[in-house]
């Protein structure tokens, strides 16, 4: 007699066929997209960090520079209002003679004239000479030796982006410059190494590359982060108690949850254009001010605490409120003596992811204007405090890679990395926090 | 314990402690608890049985309002504590539970030291003037659950950390050192093992010097073993109130005998 599944346990039926087939398909289409997932991290990784790391080296000319005093200090007496007279156009002629003095010394042939051979260095190079002596006005006379940022092109010549082939139409830097370059590279007077004015400068003209910096929107960051902090928490934390322990189920409250759920989802521009129209032309607050940048990103960051708030209160189990409760606590005690405690976790985890969003964030911030060009290094920049216009990371990145120049490319690629790194340390935190703080009922 | 069954207690009628007149509860649209009536009296221990759904537990949340935590929950007639309605709109159900301390199916210290659970009531209610009082309030609580020799030299460890029977009667502990009148309990001993039931039990019975208990049990040798007074739910309804040893050897009514013989339940 023919058995109902098959006429023995040890030959699989066609039916058991066809359904193992189709198991060992399906885990195949899992792979196959996890190893498709992985591949784009790594393919995104290793471009990020190819084209980024090069901002993090820059090429310096070291040089003896005489600080003539008939130049700087017609008066001889130190008079600081005297010594600001001259500006960073008096200051040239010094360089050039600093320039042509090395490279006479070294006994490297060049048909260029000092203008030229003063060319390799920086913009940014007599802006340099000039703080310097006005800080120091005593080293007039002495010689001195300085470190100066070498222009972009040369910078591009050292890290291989510009070679002799794409200078061609190229007026700012010349083939006989490279050779020179060439030789000063070999004396050791050009080097290129560890910049730490990328990670801590501030923003530098389109001119002027290699003297830009992340510190300044780093700032301007870090002051939307504080306002952020201060609002969206303390909001955030108080709204999403009030609705899990306090608030009666009912119409109203199911539309604000089903509403906050919403406003997770909405685009990030929104708010940028909600924040115009509300906190600069009808509150008139100042534009690119990091305050109108942190107010807009709390908007944006409020229903992800919350939501992630919620979740951690409704987490706490019931029986830790009825043992509250049977004590004789109040409702509130019973809140913030108990469950609040043991939210506290999971609360933390959400607001640091909250503000790891708002820290990558870019689309409201240029809507508000949170692109201000800030030159000033710190500490000038960070007395400006709240309400002065600021950059924020992602928009200086932005900013950068908007530019004409490549080396502002690389510069944007580098940001990137900055700001991957700041976001990855406060990932890596919520998951530390997770992990530690974790409980298990 | 051994000495202690359902046939040898003695039954002396004690003052009445709480006093529940045609109660109805309603979950929404159903009706939970059907007009009990009840007298609950001081220095006795009650049991309440009854099979799963019966509405014993929702009526032993009645005593001390903890079902005012559910929106949906409604209660009429009245319940008076010592005379006292405590659903009169007057009455503070925090104060309430001070007064009624309650105990929990399943243990459920707060993740803090065995010394700051039992504190914790005491603290909110300013009951110690000064650190003194307090030790001195957790270690007779501590004695009255007892469970102070066990844990005295380790006050300041966490209470999750004890023994299934060792959290319940910490969380004993921390309900007697309100200083209520009345301590409920609701199934206390369902998740533990037989040993800490024991002990618990022994508990209960030493408890019964001091308060009024009231406990709800699925466990019709637990109401035998410990309680004077019994009282059989059944569908809401309360079938029958009296003496423990009355109920196990001679109901009266036909449904309470099914239940107890198990043919129902």
């Amino acid at each position: 007699m023919p058995r109902k599944h098959g006429n023995s346990l040890l030959e699989l039926t066609d039916r058991t066929k066809r359904r193992n087939a189709a198991e060992a398909r399906f885990k195949a289409y899992g792979i196959a997209a996890i190893a498709v997932g992985l591949l784009m991290l790594v393919v995104l990784v290793t471009t990020i960090f190819s084209k980024g790391l090069g901002a993090f080296q820059q090429t310096f000319i070291t040089l003896q520079v005489e600080l003539l005093e008939e130049k700087l200090d017609k008066n001889g007496n130190r008079d600081l209002d005297d010594i600001k007279k001259v500006t960073t156009f008096g200051y040239a002629p010094i360089i050039r003679n600093a320039v042509e003095t090395k490279v006479t010394e070294l006994g490297v042939e060049t048909p260029l004239k000092g203008k030229d051979m003063a060319g390799l260095l920086s913009k940014d190079a007599a802006a340099t000479l000039r703080e310097f002596v006005i800080a120091n006005p005593d080293e007039i006379g002495k010689t001195v030796e300085f470190r100066f940022l070498a222009q972009s092109r040369v910078d591009g010549y050292l890290k291989g982006r510009v070679s002799r082939d794409s200078i061609e139409n190229d007026k700012n830097i010349s083939a006989e410059q490279l050779d020179l370059v060439d030789a000063l590279v070999a004396a050791d007077v050009i080097e290129k190494t560890f910049n730490l004015d990328f990670i801590l400068g501030a923003d530098a003209s389109d001119a002027r590359p290699e003297a830009a910096g992340m510190g300044v929107s780093m700032l301007g960051s870090l002051f939307m982060m504080f306002v952020v902090l201060a609002l969206a928490l303390p909001i955030g934390v108080a709204a999403s108690i009030y609705l899990e322990e306090f608030a009666p189920q009912n119409w109203l409250t199911d539309i604000i949850e089903v509403n906050i759920s919403n406003l997770a989802a909405v685009p990030s521009i929104v708010f940028g254009i909600l924040g115009l129209a509300v906190f600069i032309n009808y509150m008139h607050l100042p534009t690119s001010a990091p305050l109108v940048g942190g107010l807009v990103l709390t908007l944006m960051t409020l229903p992800t605490i919350i939501i992630s708030t919620r979740a951690s209160l409704k987490a706490v189990p019931p029986s830790i409120r009825d043992a509250a409760l049977g004590v004789g606590a109040s409702k509130m005690q019973a809140v913030f003596h108990h469950v609040l405690p043991l939210a506290a976790p999971g609360i933390l985890t959400g607001t640091i992811i909250g503000l790891a969003q708002a820290l990558g964030e870019t689309a409201p911030l240029l809507l508000i204007g949170m692109v201000g060009f800030i030159a000033s290094n710190a500490p000038d920049s960070i007395a400006s405090g709240l309400l002065s216009p600021n950059s924020a990371m992602p928009a200086q990145i932005y900013e950068w890679a908007k530019r004409a120049d490549p080396a502002f490319y690389e510069r944007a690629w580098g940001g990137i990395i900055i700001l991957l790194v700041f976001l990855i340390t406060m990932n890596t935190l919520a998951v530390i926090l997770r992990r530690r703080f974790e409980r298990r009922w | 314990m051994n000495d202690m069954t359902a046939m040898d207690s003695t039954v002396e009628t004690q003052r009445t402690k709480i006093a529940a007149n045609s109660v109805n509860v309603y979950y929404g649209d159903s009706h939970a608890i059907k007009d009990v009536n009840v007298e609950i009296e001081d220095k006795t221990v009650t049991a309440f049985i009854g099979p799963s759904g019966c509405g014993k537990s929702t009526f032993l949340r009645c005593l001390n309002r903890m079902n005012d935590t559910i929106d949906i929950c409604r209660v009429t007639g009245d319940i008076l504590l010592e005379g006292e309605d405590i659903y009169d709109k007057r009455v503070d159900p925090v104060q309430l539970r001070a007064q009624v301390g309650m105990v929990f199916q399943k243990p459920n210290p707060f993740p803090k030291s065995i010394y700051d659970n039992v504190a914790y009531g005491p603290r909110i209610h300013g009951l110690a003037k000064n650190k003194a009082e307090l030790d001195e309030i957790v270690e007779k609580s501590l004695r009255r659950g007892a469970i102070w020799d066990e844990v005295k030299d380790r006050l300041h460890s966490p209470g999750t950390g004890l023994s299934g029977g060792q959290q319940q009667r910490l969380c004993i502990a921390r309900a007697v050192a309100t200083e209520p009148e009345v301590l409920l309990m609701d199934e206390p001993c369902s998740a533990l093992d037989p040993i800490a039931t024991a002990q618990v039990e022994e508990l209960i019975d030493e408890l019964r010097e001091n308060y009024s208990v009231v406990i709800v049990t699925h466990s019709m040798q637990q109401a035998a073993r410990v309680s004077q007074k019994t009282a059989f739910f059944h569908l809401g309804n309360l079938v029958e109130f009296g003496p423990t040893g009355q109920i196990f050897t001679n109901p009266e009514d036909p449904r309470t005998e099914s239940y107890i013989t198990g043919r129902i339940g």
